[in-house]
């Protein structure tokens, strides 16, 4: 009984398909154009939805372009989900394998950083932690104590110059990119997401104190990574971007 | 069937506006004659953030409409579980004033194809569509109001008229309507029947809320005239005079500024919500 | 580094945090929170995409063909873009052929 919506989902987003059969302008006669209303509709909003979802790439595209790329994503992988705020989470990978464009090897982490971005934009809101809470726990407590991000917190680790892409094209006079691996830091103070570049070494410290390692095993992997590590200004940004919300000390 | 011994908090007789974030400040600031407003729910089933903020600033000095556009109430395979308990969510804590969606489908299996897509009115979908709304009625534990589409084609195998569609579902499940003045403006159009037809035959007791909205004018490969339910320009004068015409009959009622595409600046958009407001206020003078 | 040396090195890092924060809270106290869009009047774009319940007459459904007709930053970005290290700019490529769907 539901042969009406097999006939149109095949022929929606592929418009070398048949119009379905039994379809009418109302007076009786047979029509293809008003059928493609719908195709275009579908087209058109999954197009319109990928345009906001993707600024970066598709400054970095040009427009005439990434209209181009857009309805072969979105036939290749339509919404999974009527939450069109994570639309394109399949982007990084069909962009990897999509031919055209796979010399130009950061486009995929592009698209996880602008994914991440609208993750961290309608992430739960969250109490911040305070250099307060911080200070007034007693040394050794501090050495062995946990701490948890805020939800909105997200980390995109990349081997390209990922902030600075990112800022060329959203920062009026922005510098060009360096040849520098960048992952980035994505927080969320109040409501609007901001991305910071890290270095390996802060990158690796918060996975270490993501995946639950105390601060001082953390601090021994940042070391491992670079001896010349120094914690402090990586600490005063996370609390200033209300980026820590716990601490956990193991008497609690 | 709905448990109708519940009286829900209803929208106020007055204009309203579809939500839009850029328009946040005017409306607190200066909000005219706009009385409420009608965000679509899946924009607010994020976790939290300035969605959720906005809202919670806005309920206070406004009722809210919650119109769903991906619950897929007129597809054949079953409501998607988890997509229902995240409207259940939303609608626990925002407490709406309303909830209304769509007889039209979106999903197909694991795809969300982002648009309203038409059904044929057959004894077999009046009964999945019925079962839907108990489903969601059920859930909700509330009444929900159900939208007439826009119509760019008919289906062959169609028994039912839309408005008889309408009516039996209202008479099994104890749901209400939202009338969409512009789509049928459209679709009487795009189908080649009188608007005020349909208006005569359509069960206007049911009616919860009133949309009105633009259209952009386009001709079939027959040279018909086909019009596409845009939201993208201010309500043509046909669909005002529908809308007079419509109040005539139901009264005073919740009437909505319906407006998506190239939204345009405060000011306009408050002045399309003044001639609803004149309408409703030319109803009580008759 | 010892232990000793790594948990001064904490601590003198929590104490920076504390006067960041001191020199900081003025300006945070003063900033009204804001609801509101970021940008006065336009559209909040780390949002993402919305829904819609509205149609479009705009036909461009049609066509499945890869034609360069512009050029974005890319080819603004020099970058070694293989494995070898070659430095190159990332300028798209014509492709002399439709996709396959």
């Amino acid at each position: 009984m539901n042969s009406h919506e097999h006939m149109f989902r095949a022929a929606l987003l592929d418009p070398a398909q048949a119009v379905p059969e039994g379809l009418t302008d109302g007076a009786g006669a047979p029509t293809t154009k008003r059928f493609d209303v719908y195709r275009n509709n579908v087209t058109v909003a999954l197009i319109e939805a990928l345009r906001t979802a993707f600024p970066v790439l598709r400054k970095l595209l040009g427009d005439a372009n990434f209209d181009q790329l857009a309805p072969h994503f979105a036939r290749a992988h339509p919404p999974a989900s009527p939450l069109m705020m994570h639309y394109g989470v399949d982007m990084p990978e069909f962009l990897a394998g999509f031919t055209p464009l796979k010399h130009i090897g950061y486009l995929p982490d592009v698209a996880r950083l602008e994914l991440a971005i609208r993750q961290a934009y309608h992430a739960a809101d969250a109490i911040p932690l305070s250099a307060t809470d911080l200070a007034e726990t007693e040394p050794d407590a501090l050495m062995a104590a946990c701490l948890s991000f805020a939800p909105a917190v997200q980390i995109v680790p990349s081997p390209w110059p990922l902030f600075d892409i990112w800022r060329y094209n959203m920062q009026e006079g922005a510098e060009k990119p360096r040849n520098v691996a960048q992952s980035v830091l994505i927080t969320r103070p109040e409501f609007d997401p901001v991305p910071h570049p890290l270095t390996p070494a802060q990158a690796t410290w918060i996975s270490a104190i993501k995946a639950g390692t105390p601060l001082l095993g953390a601090q021994d992997a940042a070391l491992a990574q670079d001896p010349k590590f120094d914690l402090s200004p990586l600490l005063t940004l996370l609390l200033q971007q209300e980026a820590l919300t716990t601490l956990t000390t193991p008497k609690d | 069937m709905l448990d109708a011994t519940r009286t829900p908090p209803r929208l106020p007789a007055a204009p309203g506006v579809g939500y839009k974030a850029q328009h946040f400040s005017d409306l607190r600031n200066a909000p005219g004659p706009v009385k409420w407003l009608e965000i679509h729910a899946e924009n607010y089933m994020g976790d939290g953030g300035r969605p959720h903020a906005q809202l919670r600033a806005l309920r206070g000095d406004f009722a809210i409409s919650v119109h769903g556009v991906g619950l897929s109430i007129g597809g054949t395979g079953p409501l998607d579980p988890e997509h229902l308990a995240r409207l259940k969510h939303l609608i626990d804590w925002l407490e709406p004033a309303s909830f209304s969606e769509h007889l039209a489908w979106s999903t197909h299996g694991a795809e969300f194809l982002d648009d309203l897509l038409p059904l044929p009115y057959t004894d077999a979908t009046l009964t999945c569509v019925a079962d839907h709304i108990d489903e969601v009625q059920e859930t909700l534990g509330r009444q929900m109001l159900l939208e007439n589409p826009s119509s760019y084609l008919a289906f062959a195998q169609s028994t039912w008229s839309e408005t008889d569609f309408l009516t039996e579902l209202v008479r099994r499940t104890g749901c209400g309507l939202l009338l969409d003045v512009n789509n049928v403006f459209i679709s009487a159009t795009n189908l080649g029947y009188t608007p005020t037809g349909y208006l005569d035959a359509y069960p206007t007791a049911a009616v919860g809320e009133i949309h009105v909205g633009g259209h952009d004018e386009d001709r079939d490969e027959h040279g018909a005239p086909l019009l596409i339910d845009s939201h993208g320009a201010a309500t043509a004068d046909p669909v005002w005079d529908l809308l007079d015409y419509t109040l005539a009959q139901t009264g005073p009622a919740p009437v909505l500024v319906e407006w998506d595409n190239d939204v345009p600046d405060w000011a306009t958009l408050r002045s399309e919500a003044e001639r609803a407001e004149h309408a409703l206020t030319s109803v009580l003078a008759n | 580094m010892s232990k000793t040396m790594k948990s001064v090195a904490i601590v003198s890092a929590v104490a920076a945090a504390l006067t960041a924060q001191t020199t900081t809270s003025a300006q945070a106290a003063s900033k009204e929170k804001c609801y509101g869009v970021s940008l006065a009047g336009a559209n909040d774009c780390a949002a993402g995409p919305g829904t819609t319940c509205a149609g479009t007459s705009t036909v461009d459904y049609q066509g499945n063909a890869w034609t360069l007709v512009d050029a974005g930053t890319c080819a603004e970005i020099e970058l070694p873009a293989l494995a070898d290290g070659t430095p190159r700019t990332g300028s798209l490529e014509e492709l002399d052929r439709d996709l396959p769907a």
